[in-house]
């Protein structure tokens, strides 16, 4: 079971009432893009076993987007950010640096 | 030509009770709640002050619940309903806004009973504790596969809405999940 608290409503919602919708960060291409980058915004997308960046949506809740920091082998939450943003908050990527030494950090 | 609810006054007793709450005005109101002009709209409209997030507030022609950080849930006399609206839309002006009678686009349950708590976990993944989810709270879940929001007005009687194209089958949900001897006991 997956739990994810929402920083629009302040729920702490199930899974079911989410819905998730892929690799957050990415950098769109759209039209009068060349081909590599339109294939890499359109199909590549980071596969780490471990620690992933999330766009997720409160669907049944608040109806809000926001991003979600998780490992996508354990579950383990690391926290969940305002979906206002280019990338994760600093205080985030350490807090999961000192959980996962591992960890290589943001990769875009 | 007279307005009929979703549910045409069903009813049904269980270990909960689930009764059609009649005719109700809705308006769903959006923009920026922080402003000064939109606070000045809602107590206008319904005498109640802004909601707090997750909040319902009531006044004395109205309440006004959060759903989102930019949308309320306004709920009035039936009978008032687009006057309110018209009232809204002239109070707000140009700000950016949306406001908009949706009274016959849901379907509005009163739930009387001891056991709201347990009847309606049985359907939703929302905490159902008194801790996390006090009166005076709305929350928006989903009971089955339905978008639904409920809160309480007092320990005993709760009040549920949903879309109406789904209002029978929530409303057959609720029966079946109050079916007397499905008592959980857990809240
Ligand atoms: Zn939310």
């Amino acid at each position: 079971m997956l739990s994810l608290t929402c920083p629009n409503c302040g729920i702490t919602a199930d899974e079911t009432d989410l819905h998730c919708d892929g690799q957050a960060h990415i950098t769109r291409h759209g039209a009068g893009s060349n081909d590599d980058d339109l294939e890499t915004y359109l199909f590549m997308r980071n596969n780490p076993k471990g620690v992933h960046f999330e766009r997720w949506r409160h669907v049944y809740g608040c109806g809000k987007w926001f991003h979600a920091a998780r490992c996508t082998m354990t579950l383990e939450v690391f926290g969940t950010y305002s979906a206002q943003t280019f990338e994760p908050p600093k205080a985030l990527i350490n807090k999961i640096k000192k959980k996962r030494p591992e960890f290589e950090g943001f990769v875009k | 030509m007279s307005s009929v609810t979703a549910l045409n006054g069903a009813t049904s007793n269980g270990i909960i009770n689930v009764a059609d709450a009649g005719l109700m005005g809705m308006i769903t109101l959006r923009g920026d709640l922080a402003s000064a002009g939109m606070a000045k709209a809602v107590k206008a409209a319904t005498g109640s002050p802004m909601p707090a997030m997750r909040q319902i507030t009531t006044g004395k022609s109205g309440a006004a619940a959060w759903m989102s950080s930019d949308e309320l849930l306004l709920m009035v006399d039936y009978a008032d309903a687009d006057a309110v609206v018209a009232k809204i839309s002239k109070s707000l002006g140009a700000a950016h806004h949306l406001a908009v009678n949706v009274s016959d686009a849901r379907a509005v349950f009163n739930l009387p009973g001891d056991q709201i708590r347990d009847v309606l976990a049985k359907g939703s993944p929302a905490d159902m504790s008194n801790d996390a989810f006090p009166i005076g709270e709305v929350r928006r879940t989903r009971i089955g596969q339905l978008a639904v929001a409920f809160w309480f007005t007092d320990a005993q009687n709760a009040k549920l809405v949903c879309f109406r194209s789904v209002g029978g089958h929530i409303m057959r949900w609720l029966e079946n999940a109050s079916e007397i001897g499905s008592e959980v006991g857990f809240h």
